[in-house]
């Protein structure tokens, strides 16, 4: 009996390991094009980034400086919130050197489908609420708590995460542009690449 | 003829969610779109069809008494390998259904096939078993699925009609569920029985 259960689940995870085996790669090679698929959505062209990896309210911010001919043209903050309707949401959030935003891009959601999910959407209201404008210029919360983002009809929950997750974003943008002299990009680049060990 | 009575009775006579009312978790958790209702069927489906095999293959070696662990052996590497594979290969699917493909490992309408069908069965009939029950789910949460997008949010498989702001959102959200499963069960088992 014993070794009847023994034998199947040895052969059950010897299975199991084989096809982690053959597909480890192509799952790695398709993050790794969703991720550059989101950065070229929020950012201007660029030929070069490098990441700098924070943790913000204990959550992991990815801020990838891009950089065309050595010199800084936008940053992409992979940011994220517990807060949303059906659990956590990842953002893409593109911001220029003087920290207007370019555009954002939901990651990944598991909001209510017609509801939250519309934060998916081309032009729907929370991404208009930022796109173009600067952060430090706005009251960052939704209309209903007296903040100055357009909240998404009947998906208030949906919004807040959403205000949420910017929030961290434009923090970890500010934390890392802040430690960027913006004049002297190239010789700062090279210092802070080695600094960070990144790619 | 005997072999497409199994595939049939899986559809109509013993459709898991109308008539045997198992895996309702998945049923009531997934059916909020048209397109997630299928995709979580078809994905029952393919596990259905693999593990109901496999265990009708073993079925003479597995000892009685620890033949449940066995059976969630099977069905849990199954359901890892297709989420494995679906994340390699077909990412943007992955990316909609990703966190139903994990509770499939506990919908009770794989384990109870394994427990009523394939372990008493030829792997054959047992496939077919799998095929039927799968297609049976798969029908049953692509409609209930399609009612709930329809009155929900005005649109199927994500076609809007433009409607969208003057539907009872109510039927996306879980009371929804309850609904319009208990009133397309009415229908179905009066249909049925005609």
């Amino acid at each position: 009996m014993t070794a009847v259960l023994f034998g199947i689940t040895l052969i059950a995870s010897a299975g199991v390991g084989v096809v982690n085996l053959i597909t480890e790669e192509p799952i790695a090679e398709a993050k790794k094009a969703a991720t550059i698929a989101a950065l070229n959505n929020v950012l201007p062209t660029f030929d070069d980034n490098r990441i700098t990896e924070l943790e913000i309210d204990a959550l992991p911010i990815k801020v990838y400086t891009a950089t065309a001919a050595g010199e800084v043209v936008g940053y992409a903050v992979e940011t994220m919130t517990k807060n949303g309707f059906g659990g956590a949401i990842r953002m893409m959030v593109g911001f220029t050197p003087t920290g207007e935003v370019i555009n954002v891009n939901v990651l990944e959601q598991g909001e209510t489908p017609g509801l939250g999910t519309k934060m998916t959407d081309e032009g729907n209201p929370l991404i208009t609420s930022f796109k173009g404008k600067n952060p430090a210029d706005m009251k960052m919360a939704v209309r209903k708590d007296g903040g100055d983002i357009d909240a998404l009809t009947a998906a208030t929950i949906s919004s807040r995460a959403y205000v949420d997750a910017m929030n961290r974003a434009w923090t970890a943008y500010q934390h890392v542009s802040a430690a960027e002299p913006a004049a002297d990009a190239t010789a700062a680049a090279e210092t802070e690449a080695q600094e960070g060990g990144n790619q | 003829m005997n072999k497409l009575k199994i595939i049939l009775s899986g559809i109509v006579k013993n459709n898991p969610t109308f008539v045997l009312v198992l895996g309702m978790c998945p049923t009531l958790g997934t059916t909020t779109s048209a397109e997630n209702g299928m995709g979580m069927g078809l994905a029952t489906t393919a596990v259905l069809i693999m593990s109901n095999l496999v265990i009708s293959l073993v079925k003479n070696i597995i000892p009685d008494k620890v033949r449940i662990p066995a059976f969630i052996v099977i069905i849990a590497s199954f359901v890892t390998v297709i989420q494995m594979l679906m994340q390699a290969f077909v990412p943007a699917l992955y990316a909609s259904l990703g966190v139903f493909i994990p509770l499939i490992v506990v919908n009770c309408i794989i384990l109870g096939r394994a427990e009523a069908f394939a372990s008493k069965n030829s792997p054959f009939d047992s496939m077919l078993d799998g095929i039927g029950i799968g297609l049976g789910f798969t029908l049953s949460l692509t409609v209930i699925g399609a009612v709930r997008e329809l009155l929900g949010s005005g649109a199927i498989f994500g076609c809007s009609f433009g409607i969208g702001d003057y539907m009872p959102l109510l039927f996306v959200l879980a009371p929804g569920a309850f609904l319009v499963l208990g009133y397309l069960m009415v229908l179905f088992n009066k249909l049925a029985k005609k």
